[in-house]
């Protein structure tokens, strides 16, 4: 287990004191001005080489990311942070966003030095109405305390203010393209990319989209050292990460733990186990809902990292961890989730818009029993018609789910169409063989 | 330049081209739905997925050609089997929820969806769901919507926005509830027929044309359209006598792919009212006659009057031969007495051409910085050349400024004044225009017809000259002063100086002459569009192809043809010769016109030196030799137009208060009656209100 | 101003308009943006739009909002039509989202659903006759491991049961002002009985400390 003293988010349950005092009795701003004053390119360079990876799904890193950003631009240069947190399954950046939100400031502050950005913008869900209340005022408070704003002694003089734009309710906005058409004032539909954000983002400007996680850590990351960092986590999955355990577990909860741990531990240890023990465990999806499932014979001994999970064909996500145990209906369980993608397709792209409704009321029919055999092969040739040939990730996102039920599942959903009394568990074992 | 390597084929392209536009290049045949090459990329259909390789190696995933930017060295490949199932993916996708309602779907036969299904889809659809519905959308009277169909493609949205420059189309909703909509108004635009083309299925369809015919019953005749001065290409679909529709031609320098709205649907006003057999009055009313009795009444008037009470009035939509045999006839005869600008317009004195052309040309508008607009409102009185230059505006380069009442062009204008005094003030270097005149490299100046159709025209086209000339608007390879006509006769009957001859009378004076009596005969070739109550005193001779406002006060009725009915020659607003053809004869015992005149001068004793139309081209030609350039610009030498003179404070007019109304065959279309219904009535209530 | 690029049609407001407060909200909002970036204020103001409107957008509303920001109105309904947030249709004054998406339906959402259902007599979708509730249920609100969890209005109910739902309903009936959050006493997202990390960790441990010597070039 991760010791207390290498968490980060000490203030993720909401213990303490949201506001800037309690923050800053946290350690929270301590020695921003020192980190300012390691300059533009320093500040990039120590983020590479923390090897930190975006918190927000594809792992991409971070460091990279921003030198992305030109050096010199006769156009103003933003920061954007994604705080529409609406992966089903993940709930971590809310407990950020909450209780510790001069973290994400103060991080903005020197993502937005380290990119040349005066302005920077946090994106909130619109459902986290509360959220962005404690947001807003601890803007105001850092505005107030000199912290962000006019140039002032506490950054060094760089001058940057940061500003909320809560959303109105549309999963395809954590999309960071559809969240800078949100940001504009349009509808939530993700760009051609080329071009990406850093040449041409909001307004046509250059711009970092960000997860909040990702940019909350970066503060402890410089003020800890990135040898305290590195020397969490396995090779290129450094660090800590906040964790959502959800399901079928004793008692869900989220907990901020070190990569790599393994999943089992991870769960018994924080989450009291699977419930009614490892053994009723059905299925997790270990990485938010666009992530495939991974069965029971795999969560043995999988480690919750990027590439652990990559390799056994799913993903650390955004480290979403839903738990299902025995008595779970897999098929509707992921039924659910094909509704899901069906309601937040932003609807411009063909595959998307049209196969995620056709999947949805596929797997809808199958939870009843009312298909036939042959349209598991159908539906996974449907996923794939959808895979990769969209605009943005929610078509993969949509297909994924359902690809990773038929590849561990198809004998649950044989025997339910067949109508003939499988015996579901040693099909399973048959098939795992 | 940078090459790439299409299904093994090398082709060179140049920087910023698409992986679509440079596979089409090589020959490629790439399907698309979305793509649409003037509208900006939108890349939803995703049915023009391909396979990119580079150095690295072959992408993983297809790409959307349409909104991949091409590199060098590039390897397409556009015919593996991950393409072709791809394809039939997306196909199989956009299929779904189409109805295959193909049997009643007017755009069946002519439809993206069906031919593309058939190329690139599966054979049946595997899709055991209820199909989705949805609900019809107002667009106007001119399109027709059936939105079940719709596939979501937003080329409509983007039409509007872009070209049509009007934002009142939408996608609404997410997901699989995606609608395209409007707020239940109709598309504020005159080139709202365009969206019907650009839809690649049945989702929007012209309304007038609905349930009339199928494409394959149709007869095509490429001609040119009468109901402006730019001449716009067009094709004309005609079954039997009738003319069903008209669709746009391309041509990148005049219409682009573009056709406004009056030139698309006024067509039905070609089966309304036609004047098909003369008339002669006896006893103050009109009788049907035989042509023996019409030519016989008008060679009797004719020889019993003498020459300087004779007069020739050439109208809006004539032919150039037309008017060439007339004043070929008149010339003959010894009258002078003959104009072609009905509206009294001052222009053609002195047989300076560039003084009445559009010399910057249509396709020209694309290199200007600045625009001025002079007692015109481009957007009604050339649709197409007021999407010109909002397609010049689009880019950023182009600042518009307009002198005259101000309207809603599409695209930011600063209305800097009313009238000639505003004029005087850009001379003398006051007003924004003239600030943002003095930098520009290629400044415009566009003068319309409600600046020069007053009595001060005169003085009002020559000091706009001298703004040219002031501004540095004419240049070597350059020139920014332009007439924006509105008359698809009227450069042809200015080049060949259908105008009054030496001694003769211009417009005005035929009126007055008219009704003081010094005119006794006026010959009206298809002029209606002026108050022709003032030639009741006159024997007046109509010749042309409705029962409009000239055969209202006319003594003797020719029947001609309308610009479907004939093969002609029009000059557009630029000087550019073009070519109509005769799509449908005309109905009846109408004839083409030039046939009328030429029988008429055989009644007359003076027959003219032409019997086929070969020979009047000819003759036409030796007196007008740009005449025999179809297609052709001749470039007008520069001289300052107009004559220096005192200018009245009157604020310019607009000359047209009714976009859908300006000529005897939109007069008489239900459609544009519609039209007018729906889109004028706010504006001619105000112009009522204006006038009183 | 942004340079009107299209023509497009006047926004009909009609009788509309917000209160004083709101308008100040407008004011701070729309400083958030570029000057020549008034449309960025849509999502925002539509919200405005929607509470002055009692809970959801007319045309009216709507079209403030494309006045407000400069915007073409069809751009505005757009906007509208697309989030799930904004309603276009009225709504009760309670509109109560019950979150259906797999964490919350595998901790038994189904049951809040039934509940609700059962208690207010109406399906979802629908609003009770005293235009008092409005039942839907919505996609994952991001607060799944206090599953099941429901959306009234601005706050969220979580770990909630279908008996502590009912009483919630009939509170809110009677017009009551009511704590919302955890239903259980629960800390925030820590386990149930209180949290394995962070026990009885001081966090001011982590204050004051010195920075790490950077003078040596970090290798990237």
């Amino acid at each position: 287990m991760l010791a207390d003293q290498d968490r980060i988010f000490t203030n993720l349950y909401g213990q303490h004191d949201w506001r800037l005092k309690g923050a800053q009795a946290r350690g929270v701003w301590d020695n921003t001005k020192a980190m300012v004053t390691l300059g533009r390119d320093r500040v990039i360079d120590l983020v590479k080489a923390s090897d930190l990876r975006g918190r927000g799904g594809a792992g991409f890193p971070t460091g990279l990311k921003w030198s992305f950003m030109p050096k010199e631009s006769a156009l103003p240069h933003y920061l954007v942070v994604n705080a529409d947190e609406s992966e089903p399954g993940t709930c971590k950046d809310r407990d950020i966003l909450r209780f510790d939100p001069h973290r994400l400031l103060e991080g903005m502050l020197l993502a937005g030095f380290g990119m040349g950005a005066h302005t920077g913008y946090i994106y909130i869900r619109g459902e986290f109405y509360n959220e962005a209340s404690n947001i807003e005022q601890a803007i105001l408070e850092a505005r107030e305390a000199g912290l962000l704003g006019e140039k002032s002694e506490a950054t060094n003089g760089w001058n940057f203010d940061i500003h909320l734009h809560r959303g109105a309710g549309a999963y395809i906005c954590g999309e960071e393209t559809a969240l800078l058409e949100s940001l504009e004032g349009k509808k939530g539909q993700p760009r051609l990319k080329p071009p990406f954000p850093a040449g041409a983002g909001l307004y046509g400007c250059p711009t970092t989209v960000n997860n909040v996680e990702t940019i909350a850590v970066v503060p402890e990351i410089l003020r800890r050292g990135v040898e305290w960092w590195t020397g969490l986590g396995p090779e290129r999955n450094r660090g800590t990460k906040l964790f959502c355990i959800s399901g079928h577990v004793e008692r869900p909860c989220n907990v901020e733990e070190e990569m790599g741990i393994p999943l089992r531990e991870l769960l018994d240890k924080h989450a009291g186990g699977v419930r009614g023990g490892w053994d009723n465990l059905l299925a997790v999806i270990p990485g938010g809902s666009s992530v495939p499932c991974i069965t029971q014979d795999v969560c043995n001994d999988i480690n919750m990292d990027f590439d652990s999970l990559r390799a056994v064909k799913s993903g650390l996500g955004t480290a979403a961890v839903i738990v299902m145990d025995k008595s779970t209906d897999i098929i509707q369980a992921i039924g659910r989730l094909a509704h899901f993608y069906k309601h937040e397709s932003c609807g411009q792209c063909t595959p998307c818009r049209e196969g995620t409704g056709w999947m949805h009321r596929v797997l809808d029919r199958m939870a009843k029993g009312q298909a036939d055999v042959e349209e598991i092969d159908m539906l996974l040739e449907v996923s794939y018609q959808i895979e990769g040939h969209t605009i943005c990730a929610l078509g993969d996102a949509a297909a994924w789910p359902v690809q990773g039920l038929i590849r561990n599942f198809r004998p649950v959903m044989e025997a339910r169409l067949s109508g003939k009394k499988v015996d579901v568990a040693e099909a399973m074992a048959v098939a795992a063989e | 330049m940078p090459k790439a390597i299409v299904d093994g084929v090398e082709v060179e392209f140049e920087h910023g081209m698409s992986v679509l536009q440079v596979a089409e290049l090589a020959g490629a045949e790439i399907p698309r739905f979305c793509y649409h090459d003037r509208l900006s990329v939108a890349g939803n259909c995703r049915m023009c997925l391909v396979e990119v390789e580079d150095q690295r190696g072959r992408a993983p995933k297809p790409a959307a050609s349409c909104a991949l930017p091409c590199s060098d060295g590039l390897m397409v490949h556009t015919r593996t089997d991950k393409v072709k199932k791809a394809r039939e993916g997306v196909m199989e996708f956009l299929l779904l929820n189409h109805p295959l309602d193909c049997p009643i779907c007017d755009q069946g036969g002519e439809c993206d969806l069906q031919d593309q299904a058939q190329a690139f889809g599966r054979d049946g659809s595997r899709f055991a769901e209820n199909k989705r519905a949805v609900e019809e959308k107002y667009m106007g009277p001119l399109i027709k919507t059936i939105m079940t169909r719709c596939i979501q493609c937003t080329r409509c949205v983007r039409f509007a926005t872009e070209v049509a420059g009007t934002e009142d189309i939408g996608l609404l909703n997410r997901g699989e509830h995606a609608e395209i909509s409007t707020i239940e108004q109709a598309v504020q635009s005159e080139m709202s027929g365009n969206l019907v083309d650009i839809c690649p299925v049945g989702a929007l369809t012209s309304k007038p044309y609905a349930f009339t015919a199928r494409p394959w019953e149709l007869r095509k005749t490429s001609s040119v359209d009468a109901m402006d001065a730019v001449g716009a290409n067009i094709r004309i679909d005609a079954r039997g006598r009738s003319v069903l529709r008209v669709l746009p031609r391309l041509h990148e320098d005049v219409n682009e792919e573009w056709l406004a709205d009056k030139s698309r649907h006024a067509i039905d006003g070609l089966s309304r009212q036609r004047l098909d057999r003369p008339y002669v009055r006896e006893n103050g009313k009109l009788r049907p006659a035989s042509w023996d009795e019409a030519f016989k009444a008008v060679v009797d008037r004719f020889n019993a009057t003498a020459a300087d009470k004779i007069a020739a009035i050439a109208g809006d939509q004539c032919d150039a031969e037309s008017m060439f045999a007339l004043k070929t006839l008149m010339d003959a005869k010894g009258v002078k007495s003959m104009d072609c600008r009905q509206d009294g317009a001052a222009l053609g004195e002195g047989g300076n051409r560039s003084g009445w052309l559009f010399n910057t040309t249509i396709a020209g508008l694309e290199e200007a910085d600045v625009v001025v607009l002079v007692g015109s409102n481009p957007r009604w009185e050339a649709p197409l050349i007021n999407a010109r230059i909002r397609k010049r505006f689009l880019t950023g380069e182009l600042q518009v400024f307009g002198v005259g009442a101000p309207h809603d062009l599409s695209y930011e204008t600063t209305w800097v004044g009313a009238g000639p005094q505003t004029l005087h003030d850009i001379l003398d270097g006051r007003t924004p225009a003239a600030d943002a005149l003095r930098t520009a490299k290629k400044p415009v100046i566009i003068v319309g017809q409600g600046a020069v159709a007053r009595e001060d025209g005169a003085a009002v086209l020559n000091i706009a000259g001298q703004i040219a000339e002031k501004y540095n608007a004419i240049q070597d390879g350059f020139n920014g002063f332009n007439v924006l006509h509105t008359a698809a006769a009227r450069v042809a009957g200015l080049d060949m100086g259908f105008l009054p001859g030496e001694g003769g009378k211009g417009m005005g004076e035929i009126i007055a002459g008219a009704q003081s009596g010094d005119i006794e005969m006026v010959y009206l070739l298809g002029a209606d569009e002026f108050d022709t109550e003032t030639l009741r005193n006159a024997f007046v001779v109509y010749q042309g192809h409705h029962g409009d406002a000239g055969a209202s006060v006319a003594d003797v009725i020719l029947p001609g043809s309308a610009y479907t009915e004939k093969n002609g020659l029009f000059v557009n607003t630029e000087g550019r010769v073009q070519a109509s053809r005769l799509a449908t004869f005309a109905p009846g015992d109408a004839r083409e016109d030039w046939t009328i005149l030429r029988a008429l001068s055989g009644a007359l004793g003076k027959p003219l030196p032409f019997d086929d139309l070969g020979a009047l081209r000819q003759a036409m030609v030796a007196a007008v030799p740009h005449m025999g350039g179809v297609d052709q610009i001749e470039a007008a030498e520069w001289a300052l137009p107009g004559v220096a003179g005192d200018m009245q404070d009157a604020a310019f007019e607009p000359i047209i208060n009714n976009y859908y109304m300006t000529c005897p065959i939109s007069r008489t279309s239900k459609t544009m009656a519609e039209c007018t219904e729906v889109y004028m009535a706010g504006s001619l209530d105000q112009a009522r209100e204006a006038a009183e | 101003m942004a340079i009107q690029v299209t023509s497009r049609p006047t926004p009909q407001v009609g009788e509309f308009s917000v209160s004083e407060t709101s308008a100040a909200r407008v004011e701070v909002i729309m400083a958030r943006y570029p000057e020549d970036r008034r449309a960025s204020g849509i999502i925002p103001l539509l919200d405005i739009a929607q509470r002055e409107n009692g809970g959801w957008l007319s045309k009216e509303a709507i079209e403030w909002v494309a006045l407000t920001t400069e915007s073409a109105p069809i751009r505005v309904y757009e906007v509208a039509s697309f989030y799930s947030m904004f309603y276009t249709e009225e709504v009760g004054e309670h509109v109560v989202q019950v979150c259906r998406t797999t964490p919350c339906w595998l901790r038994g959402s189904d049951a809040l659903t039934h509940a609700a259902e059962e208690h207010l007599g109406i399906g979802l979708g629908q609003t009770t006759d005293d235009k008092k509730f409005t039942l839907i249920e919505v996609e994952c609100l991001g607060a799944c491991v206090n599953a099941p969890m429901v959306q009234i209005n601005d706050n969220y109910y979580e770990d909630l049961g279908a008996d502590a739902f009912k009483g919630i309903l009939d509170d809110l009936a009677a017009g009551k002002v009511i704590d919302y959050g955890n239903m259980t006493g629960r800390i925030g997202s820590a386990p149930e009985g209180g949290p394995q990390a962070l026990k009885d960790f001081d966090p001011s441990i982590n204050a004051g400390k010195k920075l790490p010597d950077y003078s040596v070039p970090a290798e990237s």
